[in-house]
């Protein structure tokens, strides 16, 4: 935790520290502080007044019909994205990483998708499947379906979560990549010597070893599906048609922003945080193990 | 040619046929984009697109950058929202470097009351991304009326519990006896910051830079509340304030350049830095 | 160049006291070796020299000054360090110039100085280097040259040698020891190596447990040792010791299974102590009378050979003599020590009995 050696200063390092922990405090803890105290307290309609109300903005949002529909839209969601991210990018990573001619030049062609926003990856996905100037889009209504994402809810959902995971899998090759890349080869001969075939040493060596980085993936590609994807939503269906496509997150900026009702979205972001911080002790009470296997 | 070995041959083209078709799917969408916006909108409106360019590029490109009026609608120039983008990425990525820098030399290289509160105050921010705390920190950076400033775009999202982090951990690689034989030179503190640690950072700024470049030229949420004036719009936000509601008659071709001109500078940086970045990334997250 | 006096010099760890009082006045362009086993605290007691650890209490003085309160660069010291700790993404030339940019040295002087140590150390070659482009004890030569461009009142030396392999460790011990007879600049060189304390040092302060065990000259420790543990820390194969007790007349040393050795003038005050009875390997000769023991196992140096022999009592003795093996294991031999090869230790304390 701490070196051996250390420099002698009193003044140092609180003028080293307080430009990181000025802005934390500005930025971080009071707002979090905020959105804490306001998520137990109601505002009157002119926001002149404020009431303590306990739990009531929770038990309001949590037992809000529209609140758990977009609960059960965001599980769908982030599941569906971390699955479709993480699978297709194992899926590539392993080939890429086996003994294949110009594997740089896909590594290459497959790691630049990282740099685009969630936006723009949207704004490409609709260049292609809008059902008016998209060419799949127009084509799949040639064929007699009737797709148009902006009308029909499912299809909405469907097109997010795909332009969503197309963005993720680039991170998720990477990391996979690596850790495939950390494998010692050793390991994989002495299997192959053992007689394993290229699947049987997939399912028993490769994919036991990657389970670090297949547990990071999941919790990171979590938190993007929730957080990050608020781009992708906003640039594509808006959380159309309907309420199809709205996520936790979308919510908040829709009842904070657009409706602003400070009590029931700083609720929300509240809830929010219980989630993000559940997310992050789970993640480092497995760093904890990781050090154990390393 | 036996028919095992030529069985094997065709089994041996099947990676090489699921990764070409990996990288098609990565790559038709930026290719229809790059296409596009070489049309008039018409043709792209019509979704007559074909799959080979016209000689309208530069004239489309043109008339992004500089802003004229679209066929239908008024635009803030992409020149206008790439300099936004550009002072927002790189005060993002410059200032979460110089804070974090700063202070995990902080906590890495003194001993001093609080040292452990402190290091929990700043690793609590891992925890609480923007958009989790986005409309109370709206509310703070409005009430401080930094509303459609540089400063309110940038400020919230530069401490970076990640990057502090990342630079302790290297920092506690340091050998000891190198911070003794400094001692012996004569190298006080600041001396020894500028002389030896940030020298020995430059791979790990190189790759940090990478990866905040990106994460502050792609920021959506945080821009799209901070900033109503045209004269502050990002490049990110600007793409769909354009497209709307997608409606067919939109100046697609004008779209179309400024989402190329969009992806340019994150994806430049990508692949002329590949290295750097790669090793960021997954050093950060370790 | 100047004199380094530890006066009564302590440090405190909390309740635990890892030294316990070192007193030792070293001359002006002495060599002074600190020698004794890992965590004796001779490492310990030369940082505090150094100014990178306090100290809890007593004095050190350099040149006539006392530095407990100075920080270490303005104790007029150099450092050589076992791991080097060379600035990695400096070149040579700015490793060993570093110290004296800091001090606001004139470049021109800067230059000469480098170029001079350089000279002296064969390193000419490699100032535009990266210490990643440089072996092992090209190195630890730039350590040295970055200790020797400074001009110090003082090296300090921390196991330089420990990183290297063994026979570049010897020739960089020859090296030091030609720099030291050119420099003569007054030097702490601390090492739990016998070999090295013994070529090198003007002095030695044997350590053991924060207490110096003894002072004096590479042959007085040898040929004089003051206690037990420096018997058996210096020398090798080390020291036979055995327990024995001086007759009541004082005249001789009364030993298991009834040896007994004459010694070389009585000792009236010291009639009937329980001794230790320290006896060197090398001085160990076939006698017709003395120790008896039986040959279990033959080591062939080649200049020399090792008998591991057993006493009828049990007890173990090395014997040590010149050419070629003449026994056998499972051989009959009795060696005797002259007279004044006894050393003489306290059974309970462990000093030894002077006179």
């Amino acid at each position: 935790m701490q070196r051996r050696v250390t420099f002698d200063s009193r003044l140092l390092p609180y003028l080293l520290l307080a430009p990181q922990v000025a802005v934390t405090l500005v930025f971080f803890i009071w707002p979090a502080a905020q959105a804490i105290w306001q998520s137990v307290h109601l505002q009157d309609a002119f926001g002149i007044r404020s009431e303590f109300v306990w739990f009531e903005n929770f038990t309001y949002v949590l037992s809000d019909p529209n609140y758990l529909d977009t609960l059960k839209t965001t599980v769908i969601f982030s599941v569906a994205v971390t699955v479709l991210a993480m699978g297709v990018a194992l899926l590539l990573a392993v080939l890429a990483d086996s003994k294949i001619k110009g594997a740089r030049v896909y590594k290459t062609l497959l790691i630049w998708p990282y740099a685009l926003a969630p936006a723009v990856a949207a704004v490409l996905w609709m260049f292609i499947f809008n059902p008016d100037i998209g060419s799949f889009g127009r084509a799949l209504r040639a064929f007699g379906y009737d797709w148009d994402y902006r009308l029909n809810g499912g299809q909405a959902l469907a097109m997010v979560i795909l332009a969503a995971s197309w963005k993720q899998v680039s991170y998720n090759f990477i990391f996979f990549l690596a850790g495939l890349q950390a494998i010692p080869r050793s390991v994989m001969e002495a299997a192959s010597i053992d007689g394993a075939g290229p699947a049987r040493r997939f399912w028993t060596i490769t994919f036991p070893l990657l389970s670090p980085t297949t547990f990071f993936l999941l919790v990171v590609d979590m938190v993007y599906a929730f957080f990050e994807t608020f781009g992708t939503i906003h640039a594509l269906t808006q959380g159309g048609p309907g309420k199809a496509t709205e996520t936790l997150i979308f919510r908040v900026y829709q009842d904070g922003v657009v409706n602003n009702d400070l009590g029931g979205s700083s609720a929300q972001s509240v809830i929010l945080m219980v989630i993000v911080i559940a997310l992050t002790a789970v993640q480092f009470r497995f760093v904890e193990r990781k050090v154990h296997y390393a | 040619m036996t028919p095992s070995s030529s069985r094997s041959r065709l089994i041996d083209l099947v990676p090489h046929i699921v990764l070409i078709v990996g990288v098609l799917v990565f790559v038709y969408p930026i290719y229809v984009t790059l296409i596009g916006s070489t049309w008039d909108s018409g043709t792209i409106g019509r979704g007559g697109l074909p799959l080979w360019p016209s000689g309208e590029g530069p004239a489309n490109y043109a008339q992004a950058w500089a802003g004229e009026a679209g066929d239908r609608a008024m635009y803030t120039p992409v020149r206008t929202m790439m300099l936004n983008s550009l002072v927002m990425a790189l005060s993002i990525a410059l200032g979460k470097i110089a804070i974090s820098i700063l202070s995990a030399y902080a906590v890495a290289f003194f001993r001093f009351p609080l040292r452990m509160a402190f290091f929990w105050l700043i690793f609590i921010t891992l925890m609480l991304p923007v958009e989790v705390r986005i409309i109370p920190t709206y509310k703070v950076v409005a009430d401080l009326g930094l509303i459609d400033t540089y400063a309110g775009l940038t400020i919230p999202l530069i401490a970076s519990a990640t990057a502090t982090l990342l630079f302790r951990q290297f920092f506690l690689t340091i050998p000891d006896e190198l911070l003794e034989a400094a001692k012996i030179d004569g190298a006080g503190p600041v001396r020894f910051f500028i002389d030896v640690v940030l020298p020995l950072s430059r791979t790990n700024i190189a790759a940090l830079f990478v990866i905040l470049f990106i994460y502050g030229w792609n920021q959506y949420l945080w821009p799209l509340l901070v900033t109503s004036s045209r004269d502050m719009e990002t490049i990110v936000t600007g793409i769909t304030k354009m497209i709307g509601t997608g409606e067919s008659a939109n100046d697609w071709h004008i779209i179309m350049a400024t989402t190329v001109l969009a992806m340019l500078p994150p994806v430049a940086v990508v692949l002329l830095m590949q290295r750097w970045f790669v090793k960021g990334l997954v050093d950060s997250e370790k | 160049m100047a004199t380094v006096d530890i006066r009564n010099v302590r440090k405190s760890y909390g309740p635990v006291e890892a030294i316990k009082g070192i007193d030792i006045a070293i001359r002006d362009g002495e060599f002074l070796v600190l020698l004794g086993p890992s965590g004796c605290g001779k490492s310990t007691l030369l940082r505090m020299v150094a100014g990178l650890e306090t100290i809890t209490g007593g004095e050190v003085a350099i040149g006539g000054r006392v530095v407990n309160q100075l920080d270490p660069k303005d104790r007029d010291i150099a450092m050589v360090f076992q791991n080097y700790a060379l600035y990695p993404h400096m070149t040579v030339f700015d490793n060993m110039a570093y110290g004296l940019k800091i001090r606001g040295l004139p470049k021109a002087e800067i230059r000469a100085r480098v170029d001079k140590a350089a000279a002296i150390l064969e390193l000419g070659r490699f100032l535009d280097r990266r210490p990643s482009q440089l072996s092992g004890g090209q190195r630890q030569r730039v350590a040295m040259g970055r200790a020797i461009v400074r001009e110090p009142a003082a090296f300090l030396f921390d196991e330089p040698l420990s990183n290297l392999d063994a026979k570049l460790r010897t020739q960089m011990r020859v090296e030091i020891k030609r720099l030291q007879d050119r420099l003569r600049i007054t030097s702490l060189y601390v090492t739990h190596d016998q070999v090295e304390a013994m070529t090198l040092a003007d002095r030695i302060l044997v350590m053991n447990h924060g207490v110096a065990e003894q002072i004096g000259t590479p042959l007085e420790v040898y040929q004089r040792p003051a206690s037990l543990f420096v018997a058996g820390f210096i020398g090798s194969p080390p020291m036979n010791v055995l327990d024995g007790r001086i007759d009541d007349r004082g005249e001789a040393v009364d030993l298991a299974g009834g040896i007994r050795l004459a010694l070389p003038q009585p000792r009236l005050s010291d009639a009937g102590r329980a001794v230790k009875l320290g006896v060197r390997p090398e001085h160990l000769a076939t006698a017709d009378s003395g120790f008896a023991i039986e040959v279990e196992l033959v080591e062939a140096l080649g200049a020399d050979t090792v008998v591991y022999g057993r006493l009828a009592g049990g007890e173990s003795l090395l014997v040590r003599v010149a050419g070629l093996p003449t026994c056998r294991n499972g051989d009959r031999l009795t060696v005797a020590p002259p007279p004044d090869a006894l050393h003489l230790f306290d059974a309970v304390t462990g000093r030894r009995l002077e006179g």
